[in-house]
């Protein structure tokens, strides 16, 4: 049954050569490799793997990048004394720090944040350049360039995290290179302003790049269930429309009343992935800028309820916070094993007189339990 | 309401799982069916008890509307209506309404002889769902761990249940599901995309075809996935960032209690260090 599903390829089609690609206008460059077959790549998508175009652009942003990850990579190794061990063992927790506040706008000294600002020069001058050959490429095949733009609606993002710190008046407001660093600035970030998840451009952010994955489990899934009709080939369906398009349009006008076309699905698409980006960044720019406290914001604007001041609850307090938060979590959750802690009376010789006992309280090997906190849910968010 | 200027020739007779011909027409542009008639009993009743709930207790700006779980303190019980029974009724009749919708879409798919993918996909949906305000509140022993349905509480919700774990982004399974959600929309606006510069190059320039979409990407980054390829993707991309999402919050609780942070020790306290 599986198989008919198209989940995967069960065969292989391959043509004698991998294909070398089309004739490119205004290109330098020129393509590299002749491509290979991946049989693995083959079951998922296409198995050919190669040719890629090879130019100035291209190499360059390459190469800027490298030295990014180079400068990042090298100031890790050196904060932990160049020791090969402990770069593997804490790498998710090392990082280029930005400059420290006391710097603000002025360029610091190298070991005080003069590495990161320039790692993040290279990284920037490398995303930049990987824009253009996004431009170049399409238009070098006589495409469109709605991939550059889309991918302009990130970088848009990328740079709001620049530019957010220079409005403020810091840089030490960047985030840093790191794995567990970088998610530990997005919550101070978020707390230092005030709980981003009041800031509305935040929400969109957020219902869009949910609604994206929405939009392609919904494609996606569709595409495959008209497949065996031909419904992946959207240009043609799109140029000239078949049975699988028609089937895939009146599935979703009989589900839900309303439907795309195989063309307008894309530009759903487009937008709502662009519109991720495009909307974070805007929700960055007016963090701290003109937004100092995004819970304040809210509540003035009445979108948030103003929370009862801490430690004074009451029963009407405690109904309005019920289900927001639960007060006692997680004390409350269920605990498997309760270890008594083990008072150990120790004897110091040493200053013995006839009669006294020192006696001291070792902690026992295992953690005692958390006695469970009094019920304080006045807690604010 | 108008038919689709082909639609007439797929309006036929069959494919239902229940009730045989008996709800096998259209309202409009919907197709009915049993599941629709079941679907909708379910959608009315809950919308119309959030409606009271929200009548019942009201706040000062709709933003604020608020239908929150039972406390804690009833367990696994039945609330009183005002105290979390709304909130009990409202999970009943949304899951029902949810289960209705992808049989529906079942039935719909098995009219038009079409592969049942969407109904799975959103079977993944509704699991996730059901992980959040059924799976997870049972291991835990009380209803009061649901979430509340509302705007911005709910968001409240997600922040101070982040918070009980001290960092939630340090949560394994958080950090893939999100990995997931980012990739997913980033393959959606390659994909989108792909299709309209090909589909609407510069003027005068032909349309092109699937030559050019599979030689711009190889161009691009040496690889092309190809057109059926970028579907499969596509669905496995948004699947699993649903599902590793409904991991992260139904081990967070049930099977970690502390925080989220500290459970990252294992890694530092490996033999191979010593």
């Amino acid at each position: 049954m599986l198989e008919y599903q198209n989940l995967f390829s069960r065969i292989q089609v391959r043509p004698p050569q991998p294909d070398p690609g089309l004739p490119l206008r205004d290109s330098p460059g020129g393509r590299f490799g002749k491509g290979f077959f991946l049989r693995i790549a083959g079951y998922l998508g296409d198995s050919q793997v190669g040719p890629v175009y090879l130019g100035t652009l291209g190499v360059l942003s390459v190469l800027c990048g490298f030295i990014a990850i180079e400068i990042i990579g090298l100031n890790m190794w050196a904060s932990v004394g160049w020791s090969t061990k402990e770069f593997i063992r804490q790498l998710p927790w090392l990082a280029l720090e930005p400059p420290p506040p006391s710097y603000g706008l002025r360029f610091p000294p190298l070991h005080d944040g003069g590495w990161y600002l320039m790692a993040g020069f290279f990284l920037t001058m490398s995303i930049l350049l990987w824009w253009l050959r996004t431009y170049r490429r399409a238009r070098a095949l006589g495409m469109g360039t709605h991939l550059p733009w889309a991918f302009a609606s990130a970088i848009f993002l990328y740079l709001s995290f620049l530019i957010q710190p220079v409005l403020v008046g810091s840089y030490s407001e960047m985030v840093p290179f790191g794995l567990f660093p970088h998610l530990d600035w997005t919550s101070a970030f978020s707390i230092r302003y005030g709980n981003l998840y009041y800031n509305p451009f935040h929400a969109l952010s957020i219902a869009f790049l949910y609604g994206s994955v929405l939009l392609f489990a919904m494609h996606g899934a569709t595409i495959l269930a008209v497949a065996k009709l031909g419904g992946e080939r959207e240009i043609e369906q799109i140029t000239d429309r078949g049975t699988a398009s028609e089937r895939a349009a009146l599935f979703w006008r009989w589900t839900m009343g309303f439907n795309a076309t195989m063309e307008s699905i894309h530009r759903w698409a487009w937008w709502f992935a662009v519109l991720v980006t495009f909307t974070g960044g805007i929700g960055i720019l007016l963090t701290g800028t003109v937004v100092d406290n995004w819970y304040l914001w809210a509540v003035k604007h009445k979108v948030a309820p103003a929370y009862p001041a801490q430690n004074v609850v009451t029963p009407a307090d405690l109904q309005f916070l019920r289900g927001r938060y639960q007060g006692a979590a997680p004390d409350t959750f269920p605990t498997y094993k309760i270890v008594t802690p083990v008072d150990t009376v120790v004897t110091d010789s040493a200053m013995v007189g006839p009669d006294t006992t020192v006696k001291v309280l070792v902690t026992p090997a295992t953690p005692a339990p958390v006695t469970p906190a009094p019920k304080a849910p006045g807690g604010t968010p | 309401m108008a038919l689709l200027s082909f639609e007439r020739k797929y309006r036929v007779r069959g494919g239902t799982l229940v009730g045989g011909d008996l709800f096998d027409f259209w309202v409009g542009p919907f197709y009915v069916g049993f599941f629709g008639v079941a679907g909708a009993i379910c959608t009315i009743l809950g919308t119309l008890l959030i409606v009271y709930g929200v009548v019942l207790d009201p706040q000062t700006s709709l933003w604020q509307w608020n239908i929150a779980p039972p406390d804690l303190k009833y367990g696994l019980m039945f609330a009183p209506l005002r105290e979390g029974g709304l909130w009990q009724l409202i999970t009943l009749f949304a899951i029902g309404a949810f289960v209705c919708w992808a049989l529906r879409e079942a039935e719909i798919s098995r009219k038009l002889g079409m592969g049942l993918h969407v109904p799975w996909t959103f079977g993944s949906a509704i699991l996730a769902y059901v992980t959040l305000v059924v799976i997870r509140p049972v291991l835990l022993g009380a209803w009061g761990h649901g979430f509340p349905y509302g705007i911005f509480s709910h968001l409240d919700w997600v922040s101070n249940v982040g918070y009980q774990y001290l960092h939630f982004h340090y949560n394994p399974a958080h950090m893939i599901a999100i990995t997931f959600f980012f990739t997913t929309t980033l393959a959606l606006a390659m994909h989108g995309s792909l299709i309209l510069s090909v589909t609407n190059p510069p003027k005068g320039e032909p349309v092109k075809g699937s030559e050019h979409e599979n030689v711009f990407f190889r161009d691009f980054v040496g690889y092309s996935i190809g057109a059926i390829g970028i579907h499969r993707l596509g669905l496995l991309l948004a699947l699993n960032a649903g599902i590793w999402a409904a991991i992260c919050i139904v081990i967070s609780g049930p099977f970690w209690t502390g925080d989220w942070v500290r459970w990252w020790d294992w890694w530092l306290n490996l033999p191979i260090w010593n």
